[in-house]
């Protein structure tokens, strides 16, 4: 593969027109139109996601749940109020994908969140922006009412009478909200924290209400299977793992940046695109799906392809598809420090495991940074880490221990040299 | 239904239930914080992870659902690791100081830490520090101890109806705090107490007073309210110096109102009656008991042969025992007087039910009900733990209907409402009666009074739903037009199906009637003893001049009389205007019974001996029988009295119950104009343990059973200042009190309290009254 990726692009090919983000420029590339066949034809549920799950579309958020086997889980014949949400809180440190879909190519995802509605139907739809990014909020908002004014929304859409529409809601930056029952909490207008599960949002979602949660991306996703199959959409990627993926790299890289592409391009593709280690300097490591992810060190990640299944494999996980280069220079106690430290702020603090230990495993490792780190300290942190994975109420707790388990797995000895020498081995 | 298996044991259990259900229902314990049987899941401290077959985690017994064939292990290799894992999470940041902590040696934390915590820590960081939080007088707050478990939060939103508590914060920053500086207010706040597993949140009168473990536990039932809630007295050294709740699902469940949870305080008061005393020229002088009872019986003599025994009051308070006002109305009788009641806080003596007045109905069955009306009721203050039933009763989908004298937030949905001033309150009811008619209800006879919207909607709302009961409170007892209101209640109650109930305000007041200490035929209730003033009067309990229906004629009745004995276990406001008295034995101090609303026969023993030389007023009735030389007063123990009393037991007192009344005619229905009183009785005011409870005085609903209140724009339009002294005018007299704003008041409407001392001059707890600018 070249330095560039000139190939289909799913979600961010606006950007290749003048105005990338109107309804002009998506309507006049055949945007809508999937929508518009839909409602016309009455196209039943159960054909639409048949094509959402041959195109093996998973969950762009990171948990890589296939979105056709998710949507099939909303209960068909209930009777009441279901929900389509959007989760577009991207706080994952390194994620800045889902923006860009908002910012410049907001009618795809609205018309994803459409057919969403119709295939699942939802009285109605909610998009969750996260609270540090306002401006999208808006121009969100914006793009809303020209699909309203365009009678792509509300009432009797596309002369099909079917009522349907979207709302924005913008939450306050809490990095625990992008866990999708903490997001409906939010949602709900109360405090963002996660809800235990069973029951699970496809039956007890936003107000009690069967819900389906997906990404921006995932749902961003939608109209192009639509309009072109499933398969094509599979045939973009590799088996089992559908479509191109936004990746958000950045880093130690010449030109980080969104860079749309197929899954299952190689690593060492997309660090050629993004113009290689920034000075020249050698990759010393990887951490390939946000900041949850376990890192990886460069030999293993310069073998990897950017795939679920493959990222899976070599110990780590694809997650949002943000990748994070750390070149030699790097120590790896203080990015660590910095990992922690996040995840000790953005704890939400409901259950034990992770509101204690998310505070202890940052303290110790800030203070093997500061050269009072003792011997026993790495596997005490270890043993914290254990203590808390798995036995919290939702997967934050598992995303503090992933850096840290990874860190000490991969890079003992950079952390044994901090403890005995009290200072950082790298550029010593 | 499925089955699970825990531990190597086998158990069926309903669909739905969770781990933690099937472990409790097998007796197996699994340790736990967050978890509480009558709070919501929050599943948030993890103590209670278990293994479980099949599952790649440990998982939360008590919220993780039984599924059938599930294999459950709690006390594995792998459970026991993820418990020893939380466990040391939950001790990191809490303060090892039991040493200090009133929660020691009733901590759970303690507790479950001597199974699963480490001998040391591997924290060696500094120690998270919480700021101190006010919450009032009755709770005490030590918030670097707090591990998270959300039970107080969860109690106030679930159970409360309040969220008087909220965890705000992030991740080690979230601390459970009242919102913006409030206090914490609810009638049920002590709770929280029993429900925090650490000692973040305890007693504020009980703390360093003792150790639990010098504590003994006294089983006794709240002196208060009519519910009878079940009580554990924790006495040492011969005081009581707490109270926390005995569960009881059918009366309390495992709750107290703070009433009966400080009330105790007053035992232990300065105002405490220790010794017999009597005037002597106008000083009171400490005597013996013989000569007490000599002297007491030797007046009482003479006021009987000079002016007859019509010339004595006798007058009682419905929140002693079965026992006492059994042998009080056997005095009076005894000696010739049928002057008897129990009912002075009453101002309508006219309609008598044919049975003794009951909630018709089990209290448990309240939270099962589809529809009720309230009749005159400020359930919250009256009855607190009803008003909580209640409140399950709507979140399970009744309708709640309310037609009263105050708009006061029940914390709970409320369908409809009629909220009019005192005298239009016959009016409201009557227009729910009317529209019933209207609807096509079979109500025999409904006065005609024009029928509003909120009537109308009313009158539907009762007539669907399948269990459903009207109740009158303590406020449609007081009221002028009392037997007007029940007449009316019956009939609504009758036309749309409901049970009638009558929700007793006082401890014993089903037992006062069961015992008859009421007047007789030729006698005269307890009204008539003070506007025909009497020669004298024998006082058991009751502070009349507090809590009459007209105070002043109380008062005056009380000053200008020959004789007053008083039995109390407190000397202030007797010391005004008895001439003997005599010190009897205070709630917690003699045994006793007490029938509840829903005709629930509770006796109970002494926690401990009355305080100095009081007696249980059992025997102090007995022994003045004795002085008089009348047959039948020779019982020797309180069961003796009780059987003599209650000879058919609980059984048999059923069928004496029923509010059937019949013979009232229904006429006042047009509301007068003006400014007018609302004199109803204040939580902590009921009665003389309330008045004497300095934690219970110093909370808001202490404070304002002290002030004057009017809704705001009534205060603006007589160009009155909210919180200032005003001067209030009523039948002649007038105070000075505060005023403060309350807008559940109708306008011209002016609350003062009955049961005020500087308004006892004020007489009547309803009719015209005035507000005057300073």
């Amino acid at each position: 593969m070249s330095a560039t990726y000139t190939g289909t692009k799913v979600c961010l090919w606006t950007l290749d027109h003048a105005d990338p983000a109107s309804l002009e420029t998506y309507v006049a590339n055949g945007g809508y139109s999937a929508l518009k066949k839909i409602l016309a034809e009455k196209t039943p549920a159960e054909q639409i996601i048949e094509q959402v799950k041959i195109s093996a579309l998973r969950g762009r958020g990171g948990a890589g749940f296939p979105t056709g086997l998710k949507w099939s889980f909303m209960p068909r014949n209930y009777q009441g109020d279901k929900y389509v949400v959007c989760n577009t809180d991207e706080g994952e440190p390194g994620t800045f994908k889902d923006r860009d879909i908002v910012e410049y190519n907001p009618h795809q995802l609205i018309e994803g969140m459409i057919i969403a509605g119709y295939t699942l139907g939802a009285k109605a739809g909610y998009n969750y922006i996260h609270g540090e990014i306002f401006e999208l909020y808006e121009s969100w908002e914006k793009a809303l009412e020209e699909a309203r004014a365009a009678g792509y929304l509300g009432k009797n859409i596309c002369g099909s009478g079917w009522d349907y529409d979207l709302h924005a809601h913008h939450g306050y930056g809490a990095y625990v909200c992008g866990e999708e029952t903490a997001l409906l909490e939010s949602l709900e207008g109360k405090k963002g924290q996660p809800r235990f599960k069973p029951p699970f949002p496809a039956s007890y979602g936003l107000y009690g209400k069967p819900t389906t949660i997906n990404n921006t991306e995932t749902l961003a996703s939608i109209p192009w299977i639509m309009r072109h199959g499933g398969q094509a959409f599979l045939e973009l990627g590799k088996p089992n793992n559908g479509g191109t993926k936004i990746f958000s790299i950045s880093g130690h890289v010449n030109k980080p940046g969104n860079y749309e592409i197929p899954l299952g391009t190689p690593f060492a593709d997309l660090l050629e695109m993004a113009g290689g280690v920034r000075n020249g300097h050698k990759l010393k490591a990887v951490i390939p799906g946000g900041s949850s992810a376990p890192v990886l060190p460069a030999e293993i990640m310069m073998d990897c392809t950017l795939d679920f299944d493959a990222i899976a494999k070599a110990g780590s996980m694809l997650g949002s598809g943000a990748v994070i280069v750390m070149d030699e220079t790097t120590c790896m106690v203080k990015a660590l420090e910095r990992l922690s430290y996040f995840y000790f702020e953005e704890s939400c603090g409901q259950c034990t495991p992770c509101r204690e230990g998310t505070g202890w495993m940052y303290r110790v490792v800030h203070r093997i940074e500061h050269g009072e780190g003792r011997p026993e300290d790495l596997d005490l942190l270890m043993d914290v880490g254990r203590n808390i994975s798995g036995r919290t109420i939702c997967a934050l707790g598992d995303a503090a221990v992933g850096p840290v388990h990874s860190f000490i797995k991969h890079f003992r000895q950079e952390f044994e040299h901090h403890i005995a020498h009290k200072r950082c081995m790298v550029g010593a | 239904m499925p089955v699970i298996t825990i531990d190597d044991k086998e158990i069926e259990v309903a669909s739905g239930a969770t781990v933690m259900d099937a472990a409790r229902e097998l007796g197996i314990y699994i340790p736990h914080f967050c978890y509480h049987k009558k709070l919501s899941i929050a599943a948030n401290c993890r103590m209670c992870l278990v293994e479980v077959e099949k599952a790649a985690k440990p998982l939360p017994a008590c919220a993780t659902p039984v599924t059938d064939g599930m294999v459950v292990r709690s006390h594995s290799d792998k459970a026991v690791q993820a418990q020893k894992g939380v466990m040391e999470f939950l001790l990191i940041n809490h303060p090892l100081d039991c040493p200090i902590c009133d929660q020691g040696g009733e901590c759970m934390l303690q507790d479950i830490a001597m199974g699963y915590g480490g001998v040391a820590s591997r924290y060696v960081e500094p120690k998270r520090v919480v700021k101190e939080k006010d919450l009032g007088p009755l709770v005490a707050t030590d918030m670097t101890r707090c591990i998270h478990c959300s039970r107080c939060v969860r109690f106030g939103q679930e159970i409360a109806g309040i969220m008087e508590l909220g965890m705000p914060g992030r991740g080690e920053f979230t601390e459970v705090m009242p919102f913006l500086q409030h206090q914490v207010n609810s009638e049920l706040s002590g709770n929280v107490i029993d429900l925090c597993p650490v000692g973040a949140l305890t007693s504020k009168p009980f703390r360093y007073n003792a150790r639990p473990w010098e504590l003994s536990r006294r089983k006794a039932v709240s002196p208060h309210d009519g519910l009878g809630s079940n009580l554990a007295l924790h006495v040492k050294d011969g005081r009581v110096l707490r109270a926390t709740p005995v569960e009881n699902e059918a009366i309390n469940e495992c709750w107290l109102s703070d009433r009966d949870r400080y009330s105790y305080q007053a035992l232990n008061s300065d105002e405490r009656l220790l010794q017999p005393m009597v005037k002597d020229g106008g000083h009171w002088v400490e005597i013996d008991w013989h000569k007490a009872l000599v002297q007491a019986a030797g007046s009482l003599k003479v006021i009987r042969e000079t002016h007859g025994a019509e010339a004595i009051g006798f007058l009682a308070s419905p929140h002693q025992t079965v026992e006492e006002l059994y042998l009080f109305q056997k005095l009076a009788r005894a000696l010739g007087c049928e002057n008897v009641d129990f009912r002075i806080d009453r101002s309508d003596f006219s309609g008598q039910p044919a049975g003794v007045p009951w909630l018709g109905m089990p209290v448990a069955e309240l939270n099962n009900l589809d529809r009720v009306l309230l009749v005159g009721s400020s359930v919250r203050k009256e009855q607190p733990l009803v008003a909580g039933r209640l409140r399950q009763a709507v979140k399970a989908g009744a309708e709640l209907n309310v037609v009263h004298v105050a708009d006061d937030d029940l914390l709970c949905r409320v369908a409809n409402k009629l909220i009019a001033k005192p005298s239009g309150l016959v009016n409201a009811l009557a227009q729910v009666a009317k529209a019933l008619q209207e609807a096509g209800a079979a109500i025999a006879e409904a006065p005609d009074v024009a029928v509003g919207a909120e009537a109308r909607a009313l009158a539907a709302s009762l007539m669907s739903g399948a269990k459903k009961a009207v109740l009158l409170g303590q406020l449609a007892q007081l009221h002028p037009h009392a037997a007007e209101l029940h007449a009316l209640a019956q009939a609504i109650a009758k036309a749309t199906g409901a049970t009638l109930g009558v929700l007793a305000a006082s401890a014993n007041s089903v037992g006062a009637g069961l015992v008859d200490c009421l007047p007789g035929p030729d006698g005269l209730h307890a009204a008539g003893m003070f506007t025909q003033p009497r020669k004298a009067y024998v006082i058991l309990g009751a502070e009349p001049d507090l809590g009459a229906g007209d105070t002043a004629a109380a008062h005056q009745a009380l000053e200008s009389a020959e004789l007053v004995i008083a039995l109390s276990p407190f000397k202030t406001r007797s010391m005004d205007y008895a001439h003997v008295m005599l010190p009897i034995a205070a709630f917690a101090e003699t045994a006793g019974s007490f029938v509840s609303m829903e005709g629930r026969l509770q006796s109970f023993r002494a926690a401990v001996p009355p305080q100095g030389e009081a007696r249980p007023a059992w025997k102090v009735l007995r022994v003045l029988g004795n002085q008089f030389g009348l047959d039948g007063f020779d019982q020797d123990t309180a069961e003796q009295v009780l059987a003599e009393a209650l000879p058919d037991g609980e059984a048999g007192l059923k069928a004496r119950l029923g509010n059937e009344m019949s013979g009232v005619t229904v006429s006042h229905l047009a509301a007068a104009e003006g400014m007018e009183r609302l004199g109803d009785t204040p939580i902590y005011q009921l009665d003389l343990y309330t008045r004497r409870a300095p934690a219970l005085q110093a909370t808001e609903d202490g404070l304002a059973g002290h002030a004057a209140a009017a809704c705001g724009s009534l205060i603006a339009r007589l160009g009155l200042a909210t919180d200032k002294p005003v001067k209030v005018r009523q039948n002649g007299a007038e105070t000075i009190m505060k005023l403060i704003r309350d807008d559940s008041l109708p306008d011209n409407v002016v609350r003062v309290p009955g049961s005020l001392p500087a308004a006892v001059m004020f007489g009547t707890r309803f009719g015209p009254i005035s507000l005057e600018k300073m």
